[in-house]
């Protein structure tokens, strides 16, 4: 099987957040992950367009949201880039600090890298963040 | 499906039996403002039954998170039952496991309030 690519723009709306996942997770289930695999799939893309309508686009109407699925045998690729402010990782506070534990947010970055194998943030051109997840099935890990 | 709550009173302990996904959107404010109403109308003892709910997002960890916070600063408790092995999982990664007393019995649970 070759790669595999989808690409596909959101408005910065919630509803593109259940599109997203929806797509990510027909890859997934296609790919041959099991059940467990495609909960911590969908809930790390979920928690990234969140982040990329929330906190990127600040639901800017005339910001969109981009979302490419690459699927090869046992590799899945989700790249979710906005057109926000650029954001440094190293400045937000440590959800997992005794101090931090009760604060309401700030948790999603956290599941991304816990249920994904590969998690990269990197600037996007010519504007915004894009956050790569990738996850391989138990057959290829 | 978004969340579905329901109330019931077992002495003087408020258990709320929770079905469904707890999400950014309906399912995390429906939650919120459960949580918010049972506070305001005195309700100090808190025991939300987690069996029925199949999804957990930030949003609605962060609602349960700020649930715990109103009812204990008003001198309340709020604790956790029967959770799934995927919730049990958030709250082990975000250490969550360490602030929430967690039940797997009923009965249990309703005797440990004080």
């Amino acid at each position: 099987m070759e790669t595999r690519t989808i690409e596909q723009t959101f408005d910065s709306t919630l509803e593109s957040v259940d599109a997203g996942e929806e797509i990510v997770l027909k890859e997934a289930q296609d790919l041959g992950f099991d059940e467990d695999d495609q909960h911590k799939i969908g809930i790390a893309v979920r928690e990234c367009l969140v982040n990329a309508v929330i906190h990127g686009n600040r639901y800017n109407v005339r910001k969109k949201v981009h979302l490419t699925v690459s699927r090869s045998p046992g590799r899945l690729e989700v790249r979710i880039g906005d057109e926000g402010e650029r954001f440094d990782m190293s400045q937000l506070p440590d959800p997992l600090a005794d101090e931090n534990l009760l604060r309401h947010s700030g948790r999603g970055l956290l599941l991304m890298q816990a249920f994904m194998d590969e998690f990269q943030v990197r600037p996007r051109e010519p504007n915004g963040t894009e956050v790569k997840l990738v996850k391989h099935t138990a057959k290829a890990a | 499906m978004s969340v579905k709550l329901t109330t019931r009173q077992v002495g003087d302990v408020t258990v709320v039996d929770a079905a469904g996904r707890i999400t950014l959107g309906d399912g995390a404010s429906t939650f919120r403002d459960t949580i918010r109403d049972l506070a305001g109308g005195g309700h100090k003892k808190l025991l939300l039954n987690l069996a029925e709910v199949s999804y957990i997002d930030s949003s609605g960890i962060g609602e349960m998170v700020s649930g715990f916070t109103t009812v204990t600063n008003q001198g309340g408790q709020v604790k956790l039952l029967n959770l799934t092995k995927r919730v049990k999982d958030l709250l082990q990664i975000t250490k969550l496991y360490t602030v929430f007393e967690v039940f797997e019995d009923e009965t249990a649970a309703v005797r440990s309030f004080t």
